[in-house]
Formats: C-alpha cells, sequence, structure tokens
C-alpha cells in the first residue's frame, strides 16, 4: 500500500509547528464563518487568498483545508440553535436539531453533531486516501440521466417528510417549487419570475429561502404569539451525550458516510441531497419515528456526517481530476493556479509532498474541531438562556446579515423578509416548512438534469433512462411505490418473523 | 444580570468587529482603487482581478487595491453597479466577453457602452476537445459527422447562453453552414462540470477556456482537436479552426472598464496605471502562471473593439431569438 507510507509521510509534513498553527488557525476561522449564515467557507477563502500569499502552498492549503471543514461544521452550530442554517448543508440538521434545543438538549444536538462531523470526517478522508482514483473514474461516468433518476428517487423520499396532511405537504413542495423557477432558464437563456429585476436573474439562493422559512418565519410567528404564552428562556438541560443518545446515534454516524462520500465525489453531487436522503434514511430506519420533527437525535447524527463525509468526496474530484464540485472547490483550484500549480490529473504525482500533507493535515484538522467543539457544545447551548424577545430579535440580525452577505444586494433583504412572511403564514395554515425548503433545493436541478438529458438524446424520451445506473435506480423508485401493493398481496405470513421484530412497523392499510 | 449584559456587549463587539470585514461592501471615501468583481470568487473575472491586484501591489503601483464581488445575471448586476457610479474615478470593473452576450440574454438595461473602456488585459482561446476514445480523430471528421446529423452530436460549453463557451460553438456552426438552432448546445455549471462529462463521453465534443484543460491533455485523457484563434497555441499541437476550413477567429478576452461620466484626466490616469502593469515583470509572470494571452489594448481602441464583439456577439444572439 504505497498510499500509506505517502500518508505517513504526509502526517510529516501536517505535524509541523507552523502547519499545526495554521490548520489550527484555519478550523477556528471556519468555525466562526460558518456560524454566520450566509458567509461561506468559499467566501471566506476567497477573502484571505491574498493574506496567504505570502505564505508557501503547503501551509495555505492546509489552513484552506482547515477553513472548509471547520466552516462546514460552524454552519449547523447556528442550525441548530437558532434555526437558522448557516450553510445549505446544514438545513437538514436544522429540523431535528432545533426541536432539540428548544427542549434544552441543545449541547446533545451539538455534541452529536460535533461527532457526526468527526466521525463522517474521518471515514470519508480515509475513503479519500484509498479510493480517490477508483472513485474519480467513476464519478465521471455519472450522467444526466442518472442524475435525473436520483433526483426522481428523493422526489419519492419527500413524501415520507410531508408532515401528517398529505395535502398541506404537497402544498408546501409546490411552494417550493415555484420558488425554485425563479431566475435565468438555463438551457436557453430565458428570464422565468423575475418581473424584469436583475437581481432576481440567478434565482434564490437556498439559504435565504432556508433561513427566510425558518428563521424569519418563526420569530414572526413566535412575536405573534409572546403575549399569549409565557415568555420563559428555554431550558438548558444536562451538558452531555447520554448512554441512550449514544446508543441511538452510533448507526446514524456510521451509515451517514456512505451516503455522503459518493454524492460528494460525485460532479454535480453536493452536500444537499445526500444530508436530505440521510435524514429520510434515519426517519425510516428509527425505532422512534414518532420523535422526528419534535426532535430526535438520529436526525442530527446522520446528517451531519453526512455533510462532513460529503466534504471530503468534494475533494477527490477537485485533487484527482482537477474538477471543482462545490464553491470552496472552485475557489481552491483558482488558489492552485496562483501558485503556479495545475491541478488535475498528474497532481498527485507532480506535487505529492502537497497533497498528502494537505490530506494529513484534513485529518489533523478533524481531530482538532472536535477538541475544539465537544466543550463548547454546553456554552454555545447558554446562548439559548437569552430571554426570549432578546433571542429572536439577534436571529432576526444575524438572518439579515446573512442574506445581505451572500451577494451584498438589498433585493437579498426584500426577498429574505418576503419569504419569511410566506414561513409565518405557512405556520398559520398548519402548512410543514420543510417540504418547501426540499422543493427549492431539488426542482432546479432535477429539471436542469432532466432537460440536460433530453437535450442530450436530441428529445428522445428514452434517453432519461438509457443507462444502467438510471434504470436500476428507476427499479429501487418502482419498488417502492408497489411494495405496499405487493405487501397486501402477498400471502399474510403467521405472526412476527423469528428472529428479530421487524424493525419499520408497516402502517396497517385500509 | 451583570454578565448577561457583559456577554451582549462582547457578542455586539464583535459581531461589529468581525462582520464589515467579511462583507465586502463599504462605501467611497477608501483610498486606493476599488475592483469590482461580477462575478463569483473563483470565477474568471475574479481570478483575473485578484491576479490583476496583487501584481500591482507587488510592482508597487498601488496600494489597497480591493476587491470586491456584487455576482448576479451573468455580470449584469455588477454593470448596473458601475453605470451608477456616474464619475466615479477610483472604481474598475473586471470583465469581459461574457458580459457582452449576458446583458443581451438578461435584458439588462446598462451596456458595456454606457462605460468608460480602460484596457484589455488577457485572452483566453477555447480549444474544441474531445476524451481519449472519441472516434473523431480530427476536426475534420467531427465536421461531417456534425453536418450530417446536428442532432447526434452534442456540444457541451462551460458557460450559459450567451457566454463564450456557447458563442464559440454557435459561430463555428455558421461557418460550416449549420442553422445555430439546430446545435444541441448542453450548458454546464462551469469548465469543471463540463470537463466531467467530456471525459465520461456524455458529449460528442466540448468547446471551453484551455487553461482548466492544460493537465488533462498533457495526461492524454483529452484530445485538442483545434483552436478557436486565429493563430496555433506554443505547446500545443492541434491547428486553427481557420487552417482548418472552418472560418472562425474567436477568443474569449477579458479586461476592465471604468464608470462612465469620467473626466478624460482620470481616465488618462488609470490607463496609466494599467499600462505600467502590463510593463511589469509581475505581470509578465502572471501571464505566463496562468497560460493566458497577452492582448493588452487601451482606452479608445479598446473602445472600438468593445463594439465591434457587441454586433458579432448580438448577431448570433439574434438568430438564436435570445436577443
Amino acid at each position: 500500500m504505497d498510499a500509506f507510507s505517502q500518508l505517513i509521510d504526509g502526517f510529516g509534513t501536517a505535524l509541523t509547528p507552523a502547519h499545526l498553527g495554521l490548520a489550527a488557525l484555519g478550523v477556528l476561522l471556519g468555525t466562526f464563518i460558518g456560524v454566520l449564515p450566509g458567509i461561506g467557507p468559499a467566501m471566506a477563502v476567497a477573502l484571505l487568498l491574498p493574506v496567504t500569499y505570502g505564505l508557501e502552498p503547503t501551509g495555505a492549503f492546509i489552513m484552506f483545508a482547515g477553513i472548509y471543514y471547520g466552516g462546514m461544521f460552524g454552519g449547523s452550530t447556528t442550525s441548530i440553535l437558532l434555526n437558522t442554517p448557516g450553510e445549505s448543508a446544514a438545513v437538514v440538521t436544522a429540523i431535528e436539531g432545533n426541536p432539540m434545543a428548544r427542549k434544552g438538549r441543545g449541547s446533545q444536538a451539538l455534541a452529536a453533531a460535533a461527532i457526526g462531523h468527526f466521525v463522517g470526517g474521518l471515514i470519508g478522508t480515509i475513503a479519500l486516501v484509498l479510493l480517490a482514483p477508483t472513485v474519480a473514474k467513476l464519478a465521471i461516468d455519472i450522467g444526466a440521466p442518472d442524475y435525473f433518476a436520483i433526483m426522481v428517487l428523493a422526489f419519492i423520499a419527500v413524501t415520507s417528510v410531508l408532515g401528517s396532511s398529505r395535502v398541506r405537504g404537497f402544498a408546501s413542495l409546490l411552494i417550493g417549487l415555484a420558488i425554485g423557477l425563479i431566475g435565468l432558464d438555463e438551457m436557453t437563456g430565458q428570464q422565468r419570475l423575475t418581473f424584469g429585476s436583475l437581481e432576481l436573474a440567478d434565482g434564490i439562493d437556498v439559504v435565504i429561502v432556508a433561513v427566510g422559512l425558518f428563521a424569519v418565519g418563526e420569530s414572526l410567528w413566535v412575536a405573534a404569539h409572546l403575549r399569549r404564552r409565557p415568555s420563559e428562556p428555554i431550558p438548558v438541560g444536562r451538558p452531555w451525550l447520554g448512554r441512550d443518545d449514544l446508543r441511538r446515534s452510533w448507526k446514524p454516524w456510521l451509515r451517514g458516510p456512505v451516503i455522503g462520500f459518493p454524492f460528494g465525489a460525485m460532479p454535480a453531487g453536493g452536500a444537499e441531497i445526500p444530508t436530505f436522503l440521510s435524514y429520510v434514511t434515519e426517519k425510516r430506519l428509527s425505532k422512534n419515528r414518532k420523535e422526528f420533527g419534535h426532535g430526535a437525535i438520529e436526525g442530527v447524527a446522520g446528517p451531519e456526517a453526512t455533510a462532513s463525509a460529503s466534504a471530503a468526496g468534494t475533494l477527490v474530484s477537485m485533487l484527482t481530476l482537477g474538477l471543482p464540485t462545490t464553491a470552496v472547490a472552485a475557489v481552491m483550484l483558482a488558489a492552485f493556479q496562483q501558485y503556479g500549480i495545475q491541478p488535475g490529473p498528474l497532481l498527485f504525482e507532480r506535487e505529492s509532498e502537497l497533497v498528502w500533507g494537505l490530506i494529513a493535515s484534513l485529518f489533523v484538522g478533524l481531530t482538532l474541531l472536535l477538541l475544539l467543539n465537544l466543550p463548547l457544545a454546553p456554552v454555545w447551548a447558554k446562548l439559548l438562556k437569552i430571554p426570549r424577545p432578546y433571542l429572536y430579535a439577534g436571529i432576526l440580525f444575524f438572518a439579515s446579515v446573512g442574506a445581505y452577505a451572500v451577494s451584498g444586494q438589498v433585493v437579498d433583504l426584500i426577498v429574505l423578509y418576503v419569504i419569511g412572511l410566506i414561513g409565518l403564514a405557512m405556520r398559520r395554515y398548519g402548512l410543514p416548512v420543510l417540504p418547501a425548503v426540499i422543493g427549492v433545493i431539488l426542482g432546479p436541478a432535477a429539471e436542469q438534469q432532466m432537460r440536460r438529458a433530453l437535450q442530450l438524446s436530441d428529445g428522445e424520451i428514452g434517453g432519461l433512462f438509457n443507462t444502467p445506473m438510471s434504470i436500476v435506480i428507476y427499479a429501487i423508485v418502482a419498488l417502492i411505490l408497489l411494495w405496499p401493493l405487493v405487501r397486501k398481496l402477498l400471502p399474510s405470513r403467521p405472526a412476527a418473523p423469528d428472529d428479530e421484530p421487524a424493525e419499520r412497523e408497516p402502517e396497517k392499510v385500509g | 444580570m451583570r454578565t448577561k449584559a457583559i456577554v451582549a456587549a462582547v457578542v455586539a463587539l464583535a459581531a461589529v468587529l468581525v462582520i464589515p470585514p467579511l462583507i465586502s461592501s463599504g462605501d467611497d471615501g477608501v483610498r486606493g482603487l476599488r475592483v469590482l468583481v461580477p462575478n463569483a470568487p473563483g470565477g474568471g473575472y475574479d481570478t483575473t482581478a485578484r491576479t490583476a491586484a496583487k501584481s500591482m501591489e507587488e510592482a508597487g503601483l498601488g496600494r489597497n487595491i480591493e476587491v470586491f464581488n456584487l455576482p448576479g445575471a451573468g455580470g449584469t448586476v455588477g454593470l448596473g453597479r458601475l453605470v451608477n457610479e456616474r464619475g466615479n474615478d477610483r472604481l474598475v470593473m473586471s470583465m469581459g466577453l461574457g458580459v457582452v452576450g449576458a446583458v443581451y440574454t438578461n435584458h439588462a438595461p446598462s451596456s458595456l457602452q454606457d462605460t468608460t473602456p480602460i484596457a484589455r488585459l488577457i485572452s483566453e482561446p477555447d480549444i474544441v476537445v474531445v476524451p481519449r476514445n472519441s472516434p473523431y480523430r480530427d476536426i475534420r471528421a467531427l465536421i461531417e459527422a456534425w453536418k450530417a446529423n446536428p442532432g447526434a452530436v452534442q456540444v457541451g460549453g462551460g458557460s450559459a447562453p450567451g457566454g463564450p463557451d456557447h458563442l464559440a460553438p454557435m459561430l463555428m456552426a455558421k461557418a460550416v453552414g449549420l442553422a445555430p438552432r439546430d446545435v444541441r448546445y448542453v450548458p454546464y455549471d462551469g469548465g469543471g462540470e463540463l470537463l466531467a462529462s467530456v471525459l465520461g463521453g456524455k458529449i460528442a465534443f466540448g468547446v471551453s477556456g484551455i487553461s482548466e484543460y492544460r493537465d488533462q491533455i498533457q495526461s492524454g485523457d483529452l484530445r485538442v482537436l483545434a483552436v478557436t484563434s486565429g493563430q496555433r497555441l506554443a505547446g500545443l499541437d492541434a491547428p486553427t479552426l481557420k487552417e482548418s476550413g472552418v472560418d472562425v477567429d474567436f477568443t474569449n478576452w477579458r479586461g476592465v472598464v471604468a464608470p462612465p461620466g469620467i473626466s478624460d484626466s482620470e481616465r488618462d490616469r488609470l490607463i496609466s496605471v494599467f499600462t505600467k502593469l502590463h510593463d511589469s515583470p509581475q505581470w509578465a509572470e502572471a501571464l505566463r502562471r496562468n497560460g493566458w494571452g497577452d492582448s493588452f489594448v487601451t482606452g479608445a481602441r479598446f473602445g472600438e473593439f468593445l463594439s465591434a464583439e457587441n454586433s458579432r456577439v448580438a448577431g448570433v444572439l439574434k438568430e438564436l431569438g435570445l436577443a
């Protein structure tokens, strides 16, 4: 195993005091930046580029890697505590994390996220070391039809998070899809729903939609009810993860990377869809399904591990192919070029000291992140002791700063508050908010891949399922859809299966 | 109660100190030059602007040059801001061919004709690439197949309709007698995503800037069938389109423009700063490192070039129903 000895050399590079310091600085900065909504790791790296010109490349990239991992983690902190996702990858974390925080289990949620992040990143980075060339080869074989099939699967999965009322769930999903339509049609360059406003031509950023629906909508809702409800501060419970929490979390921590890493490595994968698929998976597999939506720890542990592993997956295509699959990777690629380093298939040979030092520093960074964040979790959780009016004022402040920071446009603020009002109305009429956010994420991606597939096949509908992977996925989709029917037709088995009680209790049909 | 007040004060102070530097806004009164980048960090205009700013500082031509991003609508949001900053002589915008097309596709109210042209800095030819195992060995074979059945020969590019990677194949199509409407153009989100689908054989050929692909060409994963510029590129064994019988001379370029309404002396001062930049060894080194071509043209000549490009782009986009 040649990779292994080179990794050891890499640790030699990463563990020098100077590089260790830079990794720590990067992680710290990244966490800070991740906490602020709207200012993502991509912008942070871009802003810091001039500062790092004085450093030699290895040191600079070690710091960037720290910022990247730190930023991915910091985003979940505000997600959990303030219902304000700092990054699009942390949107899903808010769904279970925030109810946990409001029940006084904020520090447990933060700890589950921190450990999930560590485990996910660890497994993802190990996979990066062992599988990078293989995965990269496979990843480029995935084409538009396959992506579209994955989107269809994701849409099917959506139905399980629609909430108790399917009609309201679908209404919410459609609101999200409509918001997702705003902007230039990528295939033909026509404007849709922009009302002539140039600022809307690029569509509405997912972070703004999520922050608007979650944070602003929530704040307005609370403000509308504050007088009727006693304004007690949120209780802050025990600081550490209990035995029961660990028992419920360890499987999601391990399952997350399995979903996250391959998605990260795909050229059009990203972190949003896998975190969401992880959430649905955990909900299906959990024995505490009823707790979902009210603060189930599995719903924090799984998606966090997934997000972190997908960050590692992103580096696969960046380091082996020179393909940036996320904004951060794109900025890091630009940085490579600034140092006169050409990223691509020859990078591992040409700059092996830098690459392995970078990979080793990822392990170092992850460890530092865990050491930094685990003790901080109870401290962060105390934030919720702030009386509600001040707390929500603070949330509104951070939400506004974040929305403005996304691209520095006043229009984004107006959009944020309009979406916030929509969020308030949705709460008033009992519409779940989550399907709308999922619609904004999935809708444009699915449309783009479908139309790309059709463009490639010259309009033949067969172009949507002409690859082995897409056929397999559609078969799975068909199975999921037909399963209740098949189950009904099967002769009912006597009593329960003998080896273990069924994990998924089927709903009684009719 | 007291700790709460202290915590609140600390948080407020931290917010005040940390947030403003992170948000790239701020207003006039800043000493030194500000460079507006109308796309996201990491994009082409961003790289050009930051490289130029760095070279300027290293060459001692300026201090505290601030590069900030105002992305949106293919660069036309930034363009609108620049045009609104009438008379501001401490602001320039990094831009390029993509903005010319985006003005049309976005129906933007301001165009580059409203700005004060300062300098064209660099050029970057597009290349026509196929994967290693492609059936097309040379550009003639590809063009034959394309003419025979345009629907089956998909072309991918790293830009949305109206951008450079879209315009190049459309001009090629026109030159070989295909209607632009018959071209199966598949837009990808940047050169990186395009590269994946070229390598994976998802499209028949790709058209994109050369700089992102050098390594893949060197390793043999990609084959370059032609370059779109008028001259061959040093170190690249590929013919030009012109010598292959396709009458296209197309080069992506980037430069800087200033707001309208600045005085002649202010304009000349900016031009002289960029001329000094162009003459500096630091800039020569930056060009070499990034693989950029030197296509330095200033002031009025750059302005003439801008209007020529404008009519060329408008012609193609009109045929596609985009302008």
